[in-house]
């Protein structure tokens, strides 16, 4: 084993993961992640926290991890370069380690732009490849980029997201092969709608041979709305919604807009545990936590293992 | 190549120069006056402006390069109408600014923001090509500088993000990325972009201080 990470004992046996995320408050709250994390224990393996998502400023992703840890729950810390330079990244990566955090997931992270403090300074020290390294070089050679000797190594099991979807098409895969070259264990995908597009990615993925070196895990979320569909859609770059999957959100009456929603997703994870060379689904219910337990019964993922 | 300059809103030169009654105005006879900041025109609209809202103006100067060492004797020339000013005023890039202030004992004002190092595209088009890093990767890159046009300076990108050849930030904004992957497959050099571009050392850019070289093999 290369880290101390339960998820990483599951994908090793073998068994199809399932990992989820849990959105922090904008604020100083703990309940919400109490409460997300009691929708979430018992029916998923580990759970991501995400990095001031879309640049909004929310409770750190170290804190909202080591919450989840408290209460029992696997937790995988996403870090952006975003907000933090090298210094300030490896700092943070041995207090989470210490916290009991054993996964992280490295992003570049949405630019400053988007969220509710545009005219910050954008860091990006590292990219997120180079992110990456610098975790393998802190697990695997004891050292930080600087290179003096640390004291106690950080176990973790080193994650990257990919976006099968954006442009250039061609050269997704080429860039997961960079990310599985510096160093990443397991992949997690952007949400999926688009099959017969993730399909032909998968095929790239499986001509270069990557399946065998990194656990793949594909991404889904449920469409609570056709406004949410519209807005996935439109407004969120890099995601696509086919037309058809559209046309079911319209034409969902009114009341059972949500359990389409859940169906195609369920529909999805179905097919997606048909493709070769993918290890696992991460099911993102943003903002609707309480419909995981559902999704992941539906789609036969119960009983979670207990490794 | 220039100092990219845009003016200051007039708001903001008024309330620099708030208290002070006698202004002596400087223009840029360069990139200021390419960009249309610092000319001829602008010079006389400010003269305008300002007289309008009860300034006296006790001279104007429209300096041919206001960074270089020339400016020091056009300074003199005119030392009797700066020295009766309360302020002055420059409608130049940093640059200008900075060295009118080392020459005279008076409080300076920038009328300008300075923004970038950048070519005219088109007519009034202004872009930025080089952020001046200290460490250059056109090598790896194809040519086209990620470090600059990406905007998140990205060294392996492009990040998820780029949609149809476009950035995320702006539509507008051609993602660096897509063109440097259009490129090298006209190349026929994509293999360049399995290489990792390792983590930069921005002690060459502006993070180690002012920047300065001392080329002796060029000295006497």
């Amino acid at each position: 084993m290369k880290s101390e990470s339960k998820l990483e004992r599951i994908l090793e046996k073998g068994i199809f993961a399932v990992t989820s995320e849990c959105g922090p408050p904008k604020g100083a709250n703990y309940e919400v992640i109490h409460k997300k994390g009691e929708f979430l224990k018992g029916y998923v393996d580990a759970v991501n926290v995400t990095d001031c998502q879309t640049s909004i400023v929310r409770m750190s992703s170290i804190a909202s991890c080591a919450i989840l840890v408290q209460m029992g729950i696997e937790a995988i810390m996403q870090m952006v370069t975003r907000d933090r330079k090298r210094i300030a990244i490896q700092s943070d990566i041995f207090g989470a380690y210490a916290l009991g955090i054993k996964n992280i997931l490295c992003l570049t992270g949405d630019h400053q732009k988007f969220g509710n403090h545009p005219t910050s300074k954008g860091v990006f020290d590292l990219d997120s490849i180079q992110l990456i390294q610098t975790v393998k070089l802190l697990r695997d050679e004891g050292r930080v980029l600087g290179g003096d000797k640390i004291d106690g190594i950080p176990k973790m099991f080193i994650g990257a997201a990919e976006n099968p979807f954006a442009d250039p098409f061609e050269f997704r895969a080429i860039r997961l092969a960079k990310k599985v070259a510096a160093g990443a264990n397991f992949i997690q995908t952007q949400c999926i709608y688009d099959l017969t597009k993730f399909e032909r990615w998968m095929e790239m993925v499986r001509q270069m041979g990557l399946h065998e070196k990194v656990f793949i895990l594909a991404g889904v979320t449920p469409l609570k709305s056709f406004g949410m569909a519209k807005y996935m859609k439109n407004q969120v770059s890099g995601i696509d919604i086919p037309d058809d999957v559209m046309k079911r959100m319209k034409d969902a009456p009114k009341d059972k807009k949500a359990e389409e929603g859940i169906n195609i997703c369920v529909e999805s994870i179905q097919r997606i545990r048909d493709i070769e060379g993918v290890h696992g689904i991460h099911l993102m219910a943003i903002e609707w936590e309480e419909t995981v337990p559902t999704i992941i019964e539906r789609a036969g993922l119960l009983p979670r293992p207990e490794i | 190549m220039k100092t990219i300059t845009r003016k200051k809103s007039f708001e903001d030169v008024n309330k620099m120069l708030e208290g002070f009654n006698k202004i002596y105005i400087f223009g840029c006879g360069t990139c200021a006056t390419m960009c249309g900041t610092g000319g001829n025109p602008e010079v006389s609209e400010m003269k305008k402006k300002l007289q309008n809202i009860g300034k006296v103006i006790t001279d104007s100067l429209v300096i041919p390069t206001a960074c270089d060492d020339l400016t020091k004797d056009m300074v003199k020339q005119h030392l009797k109408e700066i020295k009766e000013s309360d302020a002055i005023l420059v409608m130049a890039c940093a640059f200008g600014v900075q060295t009118i202030a080392s020459l005279i004992t008076k409080p300076v004002f920038p009328a300008l923001d300075t923004l970038f190092i950048g070519r005219e595209e088109g007519i009034g088009y202004f872009a930025e090509i080089c952020m001046q890093c200290g460490e250059c990767v056109l090598d790896k890159t194809a040519g086209i500088c990620p470090v600059t046009r990406c905007a998140k300076s990205l060294l392996n990108g492009p990040c998820g993000g780029s949609v149809n050849g476009k950035c995320e930030v702006d539509p507008n904004i051609d993602c660096a990325w897509q063109l440097i992957y259009d490129r090298l497959k006209d190349l026929g050099q994509l293999k360049r972009l399995e290489e990792i571009i390792a983590i930069k050392d921005w002690s060459k850019s502006r993070d180690g201080g002012p920047r300065s070289i001392n080329r002796e093999d060029l000295g006497l």
